[in-house]
């Protein structure tokens, strides 16, 4: 059995807890390719206008596996706690996708994550392999095995980034950006790749001890419910004295980070600030004019403290 | 204590009814939405959140410099919901000071923590007070609702233009004097009775017409540029389910999903799929159109358009989307509202035939 992974939205957070999943099933893993151009210009296509771009790049992504595999899996999340929420595009994305591909005949495997409504990931999982006509022991062996490769790979990531943290004679950046924007090839790669050329070392965000940033979040915006904001709010109090600069990186017109980004550019003092916006029709050349231009700024301002302090002594 | 809060359509009436008792203090209704409110709401507010953010803005902005010294801010269950923090931030950084209540930082389900957050403001209120005050200023909502429903409807064909206006007016002003809900059903029932009583006109051939989508600017007549007037103009009957009666009052999400369960599995988020089960519910009545209002970039309303297009190819049912910003032109709107008009015009006319 084949089941096909659309390789955008939460795919970046999940991706080892699915890919686990099904390998210890004994299903084969279909990925959509990387996102590219025909990727979101198919996806616009599908998509209403106004839609955000993370969005229009996921029904590229679905599309693309459509007639590849036997299921396509859409997820269906809205709540991991009872005081908090997703960000609503996935709480509708299995319906948008049912609806706009309704002609094409799709198979979808679907699950339901909303604590708020105790509906558990435990459960989900499980009723997706008995979906698939698997043994419940089967099932629940892919389950925990999933679950500690998730664990296994997240802690890693941290630890990297910890290590990366120590660097002393450069700059760093750290890029605040939904994981399915800054993992994306073509939201956040380029800028990860601009960041490095100018000598920087990108810090992401994203890759956070999850429980401490929501409990840190919650300290700097009491009312902030969205879960993956929260993360991203508490990332920065949490390495905010180890990073030079912020770029806030969001795509065009995401809901959440319309609001919160400029909670963290009222909220955040003591460290330059910079917010990017990627849309469809957006060439690179602005963007990367830009972080040079942020680079430089922090650059000058270090080379600035530093004569001043010789000049003291 | 000068008390102000955001407004939208008339519900400014019964929640200056509630705040002026329970709150024992004065009200400062920020002045009606004006151009001047969406300008000074929009230029302090981000780029790109939604329109009724930097209403709500323009509305406190408005209400400070008319001497207001506590804003409300209500909480919702969409970007709605984190509307008060930012407010609050944005206006200290202008410099103003002020007393700020943020509903959405309260457990409203928990009676408790709302006792204990009015008794801060008002250490004389009563159990008695709020227990006879919060269900006649709900009462007062459901009416409302009531009446504006079969004034929408009949707005285009009355005989002698104004009349509903003017009944409607005195309705409300009546309304916010009452004493208790005995007063306040007498009012009704008489101003109910006024209005069933007006000259209206009705053509055979009604051409019908259901609104739905986005809350605020659904509800909002400055925010939609007076579309219902503009329908009313047209002679077209006009029918919303959307307002606070059906959605806060009354809502029953397990019962709304399996209305729509050919169409949707899940909730989408917000009122989506409100939108959704008033769209069918029209297409099934045979309506002969459907208009949905919503403001840029509001994402479950836009997720409930992807499923939308669908029921009007099923059903048959055209359905002109309109989005407004804090830019759109006003020509843009009246020329678009005309083509759908003459279309669904000429549709009625070879259906019929």
């Amino acid at each position: 059995m084949k089941i096909g992974i659309p390789k955008a939205f939460l795919y970046y957070r999940y991706r080892w807890l699915w890919e686990t999943f099904f390998e210890e099933l004994g299903c084969e893993v279909v990925l959509s390719p990387d996102t590219n151009k025909g990727i979101i210009k198919t996806g616009a296509k599908s998509s209403i206008d106004e839609s955000c771009l993370s969005s229009k790049i996921y029904l590229g992504h679905v599309e693309w596996l459509i007639d590849k595999c036997d299921y396509i899996l859409v997820p269906r999340v809205a709540s991991y706690t009872r005081d908090q929420i997703v960000c609503s595009k996935l709480w509708s994305a299995y319906d948008v996708v049912q609806n706009v591909f309704r002609d094409r005949n799709v198979k979808i495997l679907d699950y339901n994550i909303d604590y708020a409504k105790n509906k558990t990931e435990f459960m989900a999982f499980l009723q997706m392999g008995r979906k698939l006509k698997k043994r419940r022991f089967s099932i629940l062996r892919a389950y925990f095995m999933a679950k500690q490769a998730e664990k296994m790979m997240h802690e890693q990531r941290i630890k990297q980034q910890n290590e990366i943290l120590q660097t002393r004679d450069k700059l760093k950046i750290l890029i605040v950006s939904h994981s399915y924007n800054i993992n994306d090839p073509l939201i956040g790669r380029p800028i990860l790749e601009r960041l490095s050329a100018l000598n920087a070392i990108p810090i992401i965000a994203e890759i956070v001890e999850r429980a401490t940033a929501v409990q840190l979040a919650r300290e700097i915006s009491p009312t902030l419910k969205w879960s993956y904001n929260q993360e991203l709010l508490g990332a920065i109090a949490l390495y905010k004295d180890r990073i030079d600069g912020i770029i806030l990186l969001t795509a065009f017109p995401c809901g959440p980070d319309s609001l919160v980004n400029e909670v963290i550019i009222r909220k955040i003092k003591d460290k330059p600030i910079i917010s990017l916006l990627v849309d469809e029709q957006e060439g690179q050349a602005g963007l990367e004019t830009r972080i040079e231009s942020f680079i430089d700024i922090i650059n000058f301002k270090r080379g600035e403290v530093k004569t001043l302090g010789e000049n003291f002594l | 204590m000068k008390v102000s809060f955001p407004r939208m359509g008339n519900y400014d009436v019964p929640i200056r009814y509630f705040v002026r008792r329970v709150f024992d203090a004065e009200v400062v209704t920020p002045p009606a939405i004006t151009k001047r409110t969406l300008e000074l709401g929009s230029i302090h507010s981000p780029d790109f959140v939604c329109a009724p953010f930097k209403f709500n803005l323009g509305n406190h902005i408005e209400a400070l410099e008319n001497g207001a010294d506590t804003l409300i801010q209500f909480g919702g269950i969409c970007r709605l919901g984190y509307y008060g923090e930012l407010h609050e931030q944005i206006l200290r950084d202008l410099g103003y000071e002020f007393e700020f209540i943020n509903l959405a930082g309260m457990r409203m389900k928990n009676p408790k923590s709302v006792w204990d957050m009015l008794k801060r403001y008002n250490e004389k209120l009563t159990i008695e007070t709020l227990a006879t005050t919060l269900p006649t200023a709900f009462t007062m909502v459901k009416q409302m609702d009531e009446l504006e429903k079969h004034i929408r409807k009949n707005i285009g064909f009355e005989v002698n233009a104004g009349s509903y206006d003017l009944l409607y007016k005195a309705y409300l002003t009546e309304a916010e004097q009452v004493k208790s809900k005995k007063e306040l059903k007498r009012a009704f029932s008489h101003y109910l009775k006024e209005i069933k009583a007006v000259k209206v006109n009705l053509p055979k051939d009604l051409l019908k017409v259901g609104l739905i989508g986005e809350y605020f600017t659904v509800i909002e007549p400055f925010a939609n540029h007076f579309l219902e007037k503009e329908l009313a103009a047209m002679k077209i009957y006009v029918t919303r389910n959307l307002n606070i009666s059906t959605t806060v009052f009354h809502r029953d999400m397990p019962k709304l999903l399996k209305r729509v369960q050919h169409y949707v599995k899940y909730d989408i988020g917000a009122t989506g799929i409100d939108t959704i089960n008033a769209a069918l519910s029209f297409a099934r009545k045979n309506y002969d159109g459907l208009i949905h209002v919503k403001s840029f970039g509001c994402m479950p309303e836009i997720d409930a358009m992807s499923i939308l297009q669908n029921i009007s190819h099923d059903h048959e049912i055209p359905i002109l989307y309109l989005t407004f910003d804090t830019q759109t032109a006003e020509a843009g709107i009246k020329t678009r509202l005309e083509a759908f008009h003459d279309m669904i015009l000429m549709r009625s006319n070879t259906t019929r035939r």
